[in-house]
């Protein structure tokens, strides 16, 4: 499914606005643009310290100093290949004709990685999409597969995504929508008016990451008690556990053991 | 109902005798659980808790002239497949609303997984939906893999395995639904064959992975180790025994005047429900559409076996244990074929780039199960190159490559598909998990309201939830 390898890979060099580039390591840069080639500008998602070993304790490597930046496949260029671009082309013209928002609007990137597409949505043109791709003959995305929460604690400004896997069993076709919020405005518009199916995914993603999907009939938690302070799957909420002991020697909780960079 | 906010918590003044007890039942003095004279002097809190008076519930529901009745099924409860609780609006013997209520096996796997390898991933997410392992395994790897970038240097003996356990692991889920669902409707013949035949399923793989469930066999890159000798010989012999048990299923179960009449026309759910409600798998089957993703989005080379896909037009509960049944049927053509495909197939079982591939493949010796004894001799003895890269695969893992993946696989219950996000690091950014179960239970309320009770049950064993998968 991948194509990769038809891809060229002397990209232009990736420096968006969003991080110097004076952070960059040759090596993993290089390593990381050889996976998401053709990429006109990847996003930093955060950074990683150091080069191997552990992240934890004083420095054995001597690379402890060194700063990468971890980067996400960016927009892809036109033509994307196979389904894609009749797909995009399609929703552009349903969306343009719908009149309440423009392509140009509501999608914020199209990202195409290892043969699946992304589809960056502006939150507030989410419902119209929604109802676009599930409505319009050609694109006809009758099920929502599934919402799944992201957390992205270094991505200032748009920490949290929500997921949205659709499928087309009509064109046999998939794809895969995202919305960025910030944390501290976390809502999105619900999409269980156009999809029932979302209903529980949603609660899951509310439950689970704190994002407030408005319009939802009735937004609860489903999988922690009802009193459950806090949101478990994110990145700031901590896994616990309890140190275990064996024989004097004691295994601390897996989220206190020594990680890797 | 008593809820309770009903509930009165009352002071009982010390020099007041216990309430708890009438005073007539037996000797009041003499109440093991009335307050003592020590109590009294040492001026002790003694509280009593009283529930709602249920005449002036009764007067209240008479006054509203109606018999409704809301009553928790669950989630402790022999019918409701493990820990679902399901919350039923009664009107008599008719269910006028029914909700579901889960998490009450949330067990924070995916949330764990973040905090292990890649490959330690496997061992929690084989968890998930107990009865299907090996198709959490798949999905988890198949989505690692195009993250790596390996899809195609996985060996083909490998995929052919994996085939062949995804497709036993479907006989035995479907056994499972069809016994445990049998035995709810007080068939325990239907559970005893049921599980007997899936007893045969577990022997194979326990010998192929040393465990009966959770068998975190399929691992990125392949499968952990190869078939053991003489393994293709007992999965022929018990395709063979397997055609038989099926069988006598089917003479129990197909025209069995009791199970029509309980199952037909019994939790109706016709395309366009499933459509809104994203239902997948023996339920949207049993609409008439042919939606199996091993044919229209093949994976693990499905599009090379021949099999068809199995559909009814009924739409209810009958349809669904008939689709299950001819199902297994099918998934015996499959392994059938990769039985024959691994006789000539040989080779590894693992992919070839060493900073991947689990450096050592297990076998079973005098203590039990382990690393292979060549391998331990070779880190041990001959080379110090390899016992680093085998510790540093091991403990530290390998990296995978920033961004996201979904290969979404048709396991016995639906779709089911892993999204998997890496953010460079030996350890997953973000493992969610699509469970077929969690998204088909939301068909709960449109399965069984306006039904009687005992129809609920029904329509819930023909959904088969595994509350392991709902929770995780």
């Amino acid at each position: 499914m991948s194509d990769d390898t038809t891809r060229g890979t002397e990209a232009t060099e990736p420096v968006p606005e969003t991080f110097d580039s004076s952070d960059l390591h040759a090596t993993d840069v290089d390593l990381t643009r050889a996976r998401a080639a053709g990429d006109t500008d990847p996003v930093r998602i955060g950074e990683r310290r150091g080069m191997f070993g552990p992240s934890t304790g004083t420095d054995t490597s001597g690379y402890g100093g060194l700063r990468t930046p971890i980067l996400f496949p960016g927009s892809a260029e036109k033509p994307y290949g196979g389904y894609f671009d009749e797909l995009t082309g399609t929703l552009e013209t349903a969306l343009d004709g719908a009149g309440d928002t423009s392509f140009g609007a509501a999608v914020e990137r199209v990202v195409v990685d290892r043969g699946e597409l992304t589809l960056h949505i502006a939150r507030e043109a989410l419902p119209t999409v929604a109802r676009a791709l599930r409505d319009d003959p050609a694109l006809r995305f009758e099920i929502c597969t599934g919402v799944s929460g992201v957390h992205y604690p270094d991505l200032a400004g748009r920490e949290l995504h929500a997921v949205y896997h659709l499928l087309s069993i009509t064109h046999n076709r998939r794809v895969r929508l995202e919305v960025s919020v910030p944390d501290g405005d976390a809502t999105i518009p619900s999409v269980v008016e156009t999809w029932p199916a979302a209903d529980w995914h949603e609660r899951e993603t509310w439950d689970m990451f704190g994002i407030v999907f408005e319009g939802h009939p009735s937004l609860t938690r489903i999988l922690m008690p009802d009193d459950w302070p806090g949101h478990p799957q994110r990145k700031d909420y901590p896994l616990g556990g309890i140190p275990v002991e064996y024989k004097g020697g004691t295994v601390p909780p897996p989220d206190e053991r020594r990680s890797y960079s | 109902m008593t809820t309770h906010e009903d509930t009165v918590y009352e002071e009982i003044p010390a020099d007041e005798q216990s309430p708890g007890l009438h005073p007539d039942l037996g000797d009041g003095d003499r109440d093991p659980y009335a307050t003592t004279e020590g109590d009294r002097e040492g001026g002790a809190r003694v509280l009593n808790a009283t529930g709602g008076d249920w005449a002036d519930l009764v007067d209240e529901a008479t006054s509203l002239n109606e018999e409704r009745v809301v009553i928790n099924m669950g989630p402790q409860h022999p019918s409701t497949h493990g820990v679902l609780r399901l919350i039923l609006e009664l009107d008599g013997e008719t269910v006028t609303e029914a909700r579901a209520g889960i998490g009450y096996l949330h067990t924070g796997i995916e949330k764990n997984m973040e905090y292990r390898t890649w490959v330690q991933g496997v061992t929690f997410c084989t968890r998930m939906d107990y009865l299907t392992p090996m198709f959490q395994e798949t999905t988890y790897c198949l989505g690692i893999e195009r993250l790596l970038g390996i899809e195609d240097q996985i060996p083909e003996r490998a995929t052919i395995i994996r085939v062949l356990m995804m497709e036993l692991t479907r006989i035995s889920s479907h056994l499972i639904c069809l016994g445990t669902g049998g035995m709810e409707l007080g068939a325990t013949t239907v559970m005893t064959v049921g599980f007997r035949e899936r007893e045969r399923i577990l022997r194979i793989i326990e010998s192929v992975t040393g465990l009966r469930m959770n068998n975190a066999y399929i691992r990125p890159g392949g499968v952990a180790q190869d078939l053991p000798h003489g393994c293709l010989d007992l999965v022929n012999d018990t395709v063979g025994e397997l055609r038989t048990g099926i069988h006598e299923l089917e003479l129990l179960l197909n025209e069995n005047p009791i199970l029509k009449g309980r199952t037909k026309n019994v939790g109706y759910l016709d395309l366009a429900g499933c459509m809104a409600l994203g239902i997948t798998g023996p339920i949207l089957r049993s609409t008439g559409l042919p939606h199996d993703l091993r044919k229209s989005q093949p994976y693990c080379g499905y599009e090379t076996y021949d099999f068809d896909v199995v559909t009814r037009t009924g739409a209810d509960a009958y349809d669904r244990i008939r689709i299950r049944l001819d199902e297994m049927y099918q998934s015996l053509r499959i392994i059938e074929q990769c039985v024959e495909r691994l006789k000539k197939v040989t080779g590894p079982v693992m992919v070839e780039d060493k900073k991947i591939a689990w450096p050592a493949q297990l076998s079973v010796g005098s203590d039990g199960q382990g690393n292979s004894l060549d391998h331990i001799r070779e880190i041990m003895a001959t080379s110090m190159e390899s016992l680093i890269h085998h510790f540093k695969l091991v403990t530290e893992g390998f990296r995978v490559p920033a961004g996201q993946a979904y290969v979404p696989i048709e396991s016995p219950k639906g779709e089911l598909g892993a999204h998997v996000v890496s953010d460079g690091g030996t350890r997953p950014f973000r493992a969610h998990f699509r469970d077929p179960s969690f998204n088909n239970l939301q068909a709960v309320a449109a399965l069984s309201e306006g039904g009687q009770v005992a129809d609920v049950i029904v329509a819930v064993a023909s959904i088969d939830p595994v509350m392991g998968g709902v929770d995780r």
